[in-house]
């Protein structure tokens, strides 16, 4: 059959299409030949560096942050080495299973191990996220032994942000923390989303982030897909942020956040010569030191619980109606209108004005220029302002700072009100009125200042220069513009001032316990409530009278201007003493140390101290059930928010004169 | 046959000339699966010589069966294939799942592999029977179709797409030699273009459709699927002309290519040979397939020469579709490279197809024996 033709045809199309069949195999092996020729030959030089990109990485060191120093040179802010746990999202297995391990090794509470597991679910991939810093050797041992059951966990030596005097310069200097994605989007760099890193989150720390960062260092690494670690190849060392350098005084700072003490309030002292801000103390506030290692919702329910809002910079942010502390500022625009300050009102309780009688905190008698300021004197504001117009009052007090914003270098400065009659017609479209006059002159009514304003008012009329406050620190100062007094208007207002305090005054418990320097201010007490709801003293805390002081020392010749502001103290004795003991500090710091040291041992200990009971008491009493923290861009912004809220004016306009608080002081 | 030395019968029909460039390939194979080990003999490449020893034995005892023998046992085969491919689909049902290997305690057998010569052997059966005159009529296509869809639709379940293709490739080739009419390949060559774009939407799973897409676009997706290929051009590429050297691949030490000892051991080697290593891989294969075409041509007998040539076809196909893969011509379809990859069912298949064809080399010159 192999013989039939039919067959034979059959054979010879079989030999016919296996050599098709064999041409197409030499044809494919040709056409692979070729392709690998091609790639390994004509596009080998781009799949060589492809190949080296794969195998080297570059792996960015976390530079030193800058130091932050004070005006001595001593640290606000400084770098301490430190062992630290960080987690690459992307690479765990199983958070859960991790999140309970780390805890467990790392001895975590049930809130922080809630706290991690939230962090690491929102989490991006790409960027490390922080389990612990400051870990001590032995728990870190613990966590790297155990490495391979525990991928994408990486223990890390490095740097950690630390605040010698934590809670004291908070909301001054801020705080630290890894970039946000916000952040990330914002300055797309590979720094911001290298594990360690940190960037300023508020204060100081945002404002100089670019100075304070530094260079980033680099290491050079053969590794494999998985990002396992071969070998080095070539290490840059990073380079140290520069340091910036505060006018502020350390110890002062210090002594003055301690010194508010159990009150809620801010402290602001300034040189008058140079404009250097030597404190800006606010209290009561957030240790930076552990929101750097990033916020645990605890702390933050704990912060954001407390009506003291301790997480508002009050020296910048707390806007309060300067009460009578303007008293001596309106005298000098009196003055500077023409007015005798021998001229004299009587003062038999207050002021009838039209068919409207405008109560006094007391009745003064006969009163000229120098009693009214020593004596807070409604009756004697009340009459001369409406004499001289409160257009002018209000002219002038700008002049001082009332309402302005100053060149410092903060993200946000509330500039406050000074009451005008085109002001009162933008905001609430009414015509001023004899009312709004008898407020406004004794800083009530719509009046809102900031204490660094309260501050640099005191310091322009103790000096008669335009004082600018600064926060850098600058040899040398530009020369400040006169404010135009002549020297008896300032020697005037200077002793109206120094009566307060060494004379027959309203704060006669100011005075300072040292030879030879005398400290000159003005009381002032800012109703927050009218009289129906609350009589300013006692009651709950919220409706208590702000109690304030501005101050300049010493007498003869200023250096040192300030003005503490206490919210709802009570009034002005909450507010003198503070402002006595940290001048008496400033000249004597051991006297000024031994006074708060008594009141430190009533109050339970040092503000740091304070703070970490209040957190243990917190933290027991909420266990793990409380929201977590907000990502520190929001938070900021919701801080800044409250506040803006908290310090608007009258939703509607007032149309009542204020029933002034007595001033008078007992001794 | 001329030889210098004449060597003792059994040893001279032995075809030598195949051999020793196998036994080279393998032996290289064996120093790239070292290498790719990270520098550990015993991991792959001592397995990797032991399997070809012992299945190398398997070939020889193969080439003795005499070919009466064969042509009866076609069909048995076939059939024993088929319900041990329908052993799998049963137990990957009550297992849940795919599963595509039967475990016989000492040996874990992967039926599919099995049937890629089975396909060849039973249509190269068929074809011999079948009578010369009804080359052009239905019955030259419908049976064997029937052959051929049985176990494609098997393997295509388990879902193991590289295998039914090369399936549908042997018995293709073996149609193709056999006479069918040229017509009714350029009608199913048409067929298969309409089916291609009806396959990939309605046939492929989410997984193989994404294999085709990157491969059309690999850059699409470079850290998912499309990573294998992207990173199997780079070692490819980063060897030039001579490779980077012996143990030297970064891109295979540092895990950067994917299976470097499996399906991308020709990535892992190329990277350290360089192309120089690449065309001596592609002359081993070209010599391989020209003998087992040259035994085709040689076959006295239609089964014998259609035995040879689907077989040639069969390992031509591991090693263009695997080849085609690394270098970024073909889809990533889990397709070993013979003879090089670490892997003892891709390594028994590519051996029982070397053994077939030494068995009809074997027939080839008894009968020119006996016709001398």
């Amino acid at each position: 059959m192999e013989k039939s033709p039919n067959s034979n045809a059959l054979h010879d199309r079989f030999n016919r299409r296996i050599f098709i069949v064999g041409a197409v195999q030499g044809g494919i092996g040709l056409l692979l030949a070729a392709r690998m020729g091609y790639i390994a030959v004509a596009e080998n030089e781009r799949y060589r560096t492809e190949a080296e990109s794969n195998r080297v990485n570059l792996s960015l060191i976390p530079p030193r942050r800058g130091w932050i120093l004070d005006r001595n040179g001593s640290p606000l802010a400084s770098n301490r080495a430190e062992f630290r746990i960080d987690i690459i999202p992307d690479r765990v297995e199983g958070v859960e299973r991790t999140v309970g391990m780390l805890g467990d090794l790392l001895s975590f509470s049930e809130a922080e191990k809630q706290d991690l597991q939230d962090k690491l679910n929102g989490a991006a991939g790409f960027s490390a996220v922080q389990v612990a810093s400051g870990v001590d050797y032995e728990e870190f041992a613990a966590v790297s032994v155990r490495l391979p059951e525990l991928p994408g966990v990486v223990p890390q030596r490095g740097y950690s942000r630390y605040y010698p005097t934590g809670p004291s310069v908070g909301h001054l200097i801020g705080y630290v923390g890894t970039a946000s994605r916000e952040e990330y989007e914002l300055e797309p760099v590979p720094l911001l989303v290298t594990p360690g890193f940190k960037m300023g989150k508020d204060g100081l720390e945002k404002q100089f982030e670019q100075q304070l960062r530094g260079e980033p260092g680099a290491r050079r690494v053969e590794a494999t897909a998985s990002g396992k670690i071969i070998r080095d190849l070539e290490t840059r060392e990073d380079v140290q942020g520069d340091a910036v350098t505060l006018t502020i005084d350390g110890p002062l700072q210090d002594y003055a956040a301690r010194r508010i003490g159990l009150e809620s309030g801010s402290v602001v002292v300034m040189d008058c010569q140079s404009g250097d801000l030597l404190c800006m103390a606010s209290m009561p506030s957030f240790d930076p030191n552990s929101f750097s290692a990033g916020i645990g919702r605890v702390e933050y329910a704990m912060l954001s619980d407390d009506e003291r809002v301790p997480l508002r910079n009050k020296v910048l942010k707390g806007l309060y109606p300067p009460g009578s502390t303007v008293k001596p500022m309106h005298a000098m625009a009196f003055l500077k209108a023409g007015i005798d300050p021998e001229e004299t009102v009587v003062c038999a309780g207050g002021l009838r004005v039209g068919n409207r009688f405008f109560r006094c905190h007391s009745t003064h008698g006969v009163t000229n220029m120098n009693r009214a300021i020593h004596q807070s004197c409604d009756t004697y504001f009340y009459h001369f302002a409406q004499r001289v117009g409160f257009d002018a009052v209000a002219a002038f007090a700008r002049t001082v700072g009332m309402g302005q914003e100053f060149d410092l270098p903060v993200a946000s400065q509330f500039f406050g009100t000074v009451p005008d009659a085109a002001w009162k017609m933008r905001k609430y479209g009414r015509e001023w009125q004899n009312y709004d006059t008898v407020n406004a002159a004794i800083g009530q009514g719509y009046y809102l200042a900031s204490p660094l304003q309260l501050a640099v008012m005191s310091a322009r009329l103790a000096t008669g220069q335009i004082v600018q406050p600064r926060l850098i620190k600058q040899d040398g100062h530009p020369p400040f513009a006169s404010m135009n007094f002549n020297p008896e208007q300032i020697g005037f207002i200077r002793q109206g001032m120094s009566d307060v305090v060494n004379g027959p005054g309203t704060a006669r418990r100011a005075r300072l316990p040292l030879e030879g320097i005398e400290l000159a201010g003005k009381t002032g007490t800012a109703q927050v409530v009218s009289l129906s709801i609350s009589d300013g003293r006692s009651g709950p805390w919220k409706y208590r009278d702000h109690g304030l002081f501005v101050f300049f020392a010493p007498v003869d010749s200023p250096r040192y201007a300030g003005a503490v502001v206490i919210e709802h103290g009570g009034g002005s004795g909450s507010a003198y003493p503070i402002a006595r003991d940290v001048m008496t500090f400033l000249f004597d710091p051991q006297k000024g140390l031994d006074a708060l040291h008594q009141l430190e041992t009533q109050w339970g200990g040092t503000a740091q101290q304070r703070l970490s009971a209040r957190y243990a008491a917190y933290a027991t009493a909420a266990g793990v059930d409380l929201p977590p923290p907000p990502d520190s861009v929001r938070l900021a912004a919701e801080v800044d928010a409250e506040a803006r809220a908290a310090s608007t004016g009258p939703e509607r306009a007032i149309t009542d004169a204020i029933v002034p608080r007595s001033e008078e002081v007992q001794t | 046959m001329k030889r210098a030395v004449t060597l003792p019968a059994p040893l001279a029909q032995i075809p030598w000339g195949m051999l020793l460039p196998l036994f080279a390939l393998v032996l290289f194979g064996a120093a790239v699966l070292h290498s790719a080990a990270g520098g550990d003999f015993d991991t792959y490449a001592t397995s990797h010589l032991i399997r070809f020893g012992v299945f190398l034995t398997l070939a020889l005892v193969m080439s003795r069966i005499p070919r009466h023998l064969v042509l009866w046992g076609a069909y048995p085969a076939y059939g024993v294939v088929l319900v041990l491919l329908l052993g799998v689909e049963i137990i990957g049902q009550i297992g849940g799942g795919s599963q595509r290997w039967l475990e016989f305690g000492f040996l874990r057998l992967q039926p599919s592999e099995l049937m890629k010569p089975a396909i060849v052997l039973v249509l190269a059966s068929y074809f011999h029977t079948l009578p010369v005159g009804m080359i052009g009529s239905w019955r030259a296509l419908v049976p064997p179709g029937a052959l051929m869809v049985l176990p494609m639709a098997m393997v295509l379940l388990q879902p193991d797409l590289g295998t039914a293709l090369a399936i549908v490739f042997g018995g293709a080739v073996v149609l193709f030699l056999a006479g069918l009419p040229a017509s009714w390949f350029a009608g199913g060559g048409i067929a298969a273009l309409v089916m291609v774009p009806l396959a990939y939407f309605f046939a492929l799973k989410d997984y193989q459709q994404r294999r085709v897409t990157t491969f059309l676009d690999p850059e699409s997706d470079p850290l998912g699927a499309g990573y294998h290929i992207t990173q199997s051009k780079i070692a490819i590429g980063s060897g030039g002309i001579d490779g980077k050297g012996f143990g030297q691949g970064s891109q295979s030490h540092l895990d950067y290519l994917p299976e470097p000892h499996t399906d991308f051991v020709f990535a892992t080697m190329a990277e350290e040979w360089g192309l120089v290593g690449g065309i001596f891989v592609l002359l081993v294969f070209g010599i391989v397939l020209r003998w087992g075409t040259n035994v085709a041509l040689d076959a006295t007998d239609r089964f014998s020469r259609l035995l040879a040539g689907g077989i040639t076809a069969t390992i031509f196909f591991y090693v263009a579709i695997n080849l085609m893969m690394v270098m970024g011509l073909a889809p990533v379809v889990g397709i070993p490279l013979p003879f090089v990859s670490h892997g003892g069912s891709s390594m028994m298949t590519n051996m029982i197809c070397i053994g077939t064809l030494m068995m009809v080399d074997r027939w080839n010159k008894q009968s020119g024996a006996a016709s001398n």
